[in-house]
């Protein structure tokens, strides 16, 4: 039985200091992570504690300048796949995606914001004392990003913004919310991005709980009358729409290398029970039957990997495009659904259990095929890039 | 002050170890191996010496296949200074292991070695001894503590009854428990600084040790299946049993 990460030793994209980063990162996760896991998913959130010690570890500055309190020296997008695969070992897809929130909070910030507001924000975020999320969702409506109805009115040097996000990551616990708000004419064209400060009075927020992604808090918010100061505006007013495209980017490649990662996850649980369990007097993987579901899985998950260290190798050579990215997302949600399902018929009752990783990976396959853009949009996206010429 | 610390690379403690087929050993071929634990407590040990400016130098040394560089890598993205690999393909026993550390402290002269208890692939905690009795030097195995005090180190030790502090006269040896402390983790700009810091490469034979095994592995088993417990209903119901098996009469 080799171990699910394995795979990265036969690559040509992965060297040594992926690998010494890898083993640095596991033993962040067996000893910080793993222990607590179970019990967190059961509360619905992260400790505070976790991000301060994550920053210690050097993790939550990976890929950020130094100047901010980063770790970029020698960094590589790989370094980047790495971080989310280890992280994604204990099974629980909410780990990643609330401990890493500002990796989508935090980046428009840094290649739009003033550098006042970098200053301000960016160094206590690595450092794990603050949390910042991310706003673009509304309650009306989700991928049609162009549309959304939050609105931003200009008042003296503040902004004062009515309106609401839906289900955002990390949104219970934010200190700052970089958020999507309409300060412009309808469309793309009016969209801003502006930093709020969650204790601001006028922010009200609701958990919500979830199918899957249980340890990470979720959350409905409402701004009332919110003043914000015009410096909190990230990039020029009505310029925020190419901020939100560019994120989307790199949020999708991570999330196709997360689901990679939980298939292999599931994989690795399927086979290990497949060669110990035994039924009709042999073990499982006797049977043809449960051969071929398990060579189908890794089929599955190899493919999917090869395209996304293609598409990262693509980014890190500047030959990426965007429908690259979309269809990539959908590929490796599709696969993530497809190996949950046949983990979870290998494993039989045992995956119906709570407590089964197979059982958790399960609930967190729609939250990847919805989440970050859903398949539909995805594809139309690409349809749309790749054949009519629109964007 | 220098410190030597030896790290050794092993079966990653994740990983559930598998017995050859023919019953000759572990089987290593394609598994995930790292530093072993106790010895990453014995380089972070050196590193907050170093920070303390109890130390000056900290030198990481492994015995072992090519392969061990990538452990002596990560002591150097831990901290480490530079480091020396003694490479060989054998098995190589504590006292041939000690033999090397023995002349290597020679050369180096380091005011302390800290080795870890034991590892986790032979369980002999044996080279730290070995290497004391070699070298002459003072001994505080099982630490759980350790300061320096000008040319003593004092040396807090986890026994059987509790903890007993010895006062060693330096160089001394020191070989860690695992509550001393708690490793740091490598970050990136680490591992890439580790690159480029000094690594030898050595042999066995250019410290004048023969590293062939003078003990005979006769066979390697599979520990057995625990079976089943049994359920007793009360204390009578637990006497009556071990009566029954004979461990009670």
């Amino acid at each position: 039985m080799t171990a699910f990460d394995d795979w990265r030793a036969r690559s040509p994209y992965y060297d040594e200091t992926h690998e010494a980063l890898a083993q640095s990162v596991r033993r962040f996760v067996s000893r910080e992570i793993a222990p607590h896991i179970d019990r967190w998913e059961a509360e619905g959130e992260l400790p505070l504690e976790l991000h301060k010690k994550a920053a210690e570890a050097g993790i939550l500055g990976l890929r950020y300048p130094e100047q901010y309190g980063g770790h970029s020296e020698g960094f590589d997008n790989f370094h980047g796949l790495v971080l989310t695969e280890e992280l994604a070992a204990v099974g629980a897809g909410g780990l990643g995606a609330s401990l890493m929130t500002h990796g989508i909070g935090l980046p428009p910030i840094l290649a739009l914001g003033s550098e006042e507001l970098k200053e301000r924000v960016a160094p206590p975020v690595l450092a794990g004392d603050k949390i910042i999320a991310l706003g673009i969702t509304e309650a009306g409506g989700g991928s049609d990003v162009a549309n959304l109805k939050t609105t931003a009115v200009k008042d003296g040097d503040d902004y004062i913004v009515n309106g609401g996000k839906m289900f955002i990551t990390s949104g219970m616990r934010a200190d700052w919310l970089t958020c999507a708000v309409r300060t412009g004419e309808p469309g793309a064209a009016g969209i801003s991005l502006l930093l709020i400060d969650m204790s601001s009075p006028g922010v009200e927020r609701t958990r919500l709980d979830k199918m899957g992604w249980r340890c990470s808090d979720t959350a409905a918010i409402h701004f009332s009358d919110v003043r914000v100061p015009a410096s909190n505006l990230i990039g020029p007013e009505n310029g925020g729409f190419i901020g939100i495209m560019r994120n989307f980017n790199s949020e999708r490649l991570g999330m196709a290398m997360g689901c990679c990662a939980y298939a292999r996850v599931a994989m690795a649980e399927a086979a290990k029970w497949a060669q110990s369990r035994e039924t009709f007097g042999r073990p499982l993987v006797g049977h043809q039957s449960i051969r071929i579901k398990l060579a189908d899985m890794e089929r599955q998950i190899e493919a999917t990997q090869a395209w996304v260290d293609l598409c990262a190798w693509q980014v890190k050579h500047g030959k990426d495009r965007p429908a690259d990215f979309a269809m990539l997302k959908v590929q490796a949600t599709r696969m993530l659904e497809a190996v949950a399902r046949e983990a979870a018929q290998v494993l039989g009752g045992a995956s119906y259990i709570t407590g089964s990783k197979v059982e958790r990976i399960y609930r967190e396959v729609r939250v990847n095929a919805i989440g970050g853009g859903s398949e539909e949009i995805m594809l139309d996206l690409a349809g749309r890039q790749l054949f009519s010429g629109k964007r | 002050m220098k410190i030597l610390v030896p790290v050794k690379r092993v079966l990653d403690y994740n990983v559930k170890p598998r017995v050859k087929a023919d019953g000759t050993g572990v089987d290593l071929a394609n598994v995930k191996m790292s530093m072993n634990p106790f010895d990453e407590i014995g380089v972070e040990e050196a590193i907050r010496l170093k920070e303390k400016g109890v130390a000056t130098e900290i030198v990481a040394v492994s015995v072992g296949p090519a392969k061990a560089q990538e452990t002596l890598r990560t002591a150097l993205a831990m901290g480490a200074d530079r480091a020396i690999l003694v490479q060989t393909d054998d098995e190589v026993e504590p006292l041939a292991l000690a033999k090397i550390f023995k002349a290597i402290a020679d050369a180096e002269a380091p005011g302390l070695v800290i080795l870890g208890k034991q590892a986790i692939d032979g369980d002999n905690n044996q080279t730290g001894q070995m290497l004391a009795a070699l070298t002459g030097w003072a001994q505080g195995t099982f630490a759980s503590a350790v300061n320096v005090e000008g040319d003593h180190v004092s040396v807090t030790r986890e026994v059987d009854g509790g903890l007993e502090t010895v006062k060693l006269k330096l160089p001394a040896i020191v070989t860690t428990d695992l509550r001393l402390n708690e490793p740091r983790y490598a970050s990136l700009p680490n591992i890439m600084k580790a690159k480029s810091k000094p690594l030898d490469t050595k042999t066995p034979a250019d410290y004048g040790v023969d590293t062939a095994p003078r003990v005979k592995t006769v066979k390697v088993s599979e520990p057995p299946v625990r079976s089943a417990g049994v359920k007793v209903a009360d204390v009578d119901d637990l006497v009556a049993k071990l009566k029954a098996i004979g461990v009670h009469s």
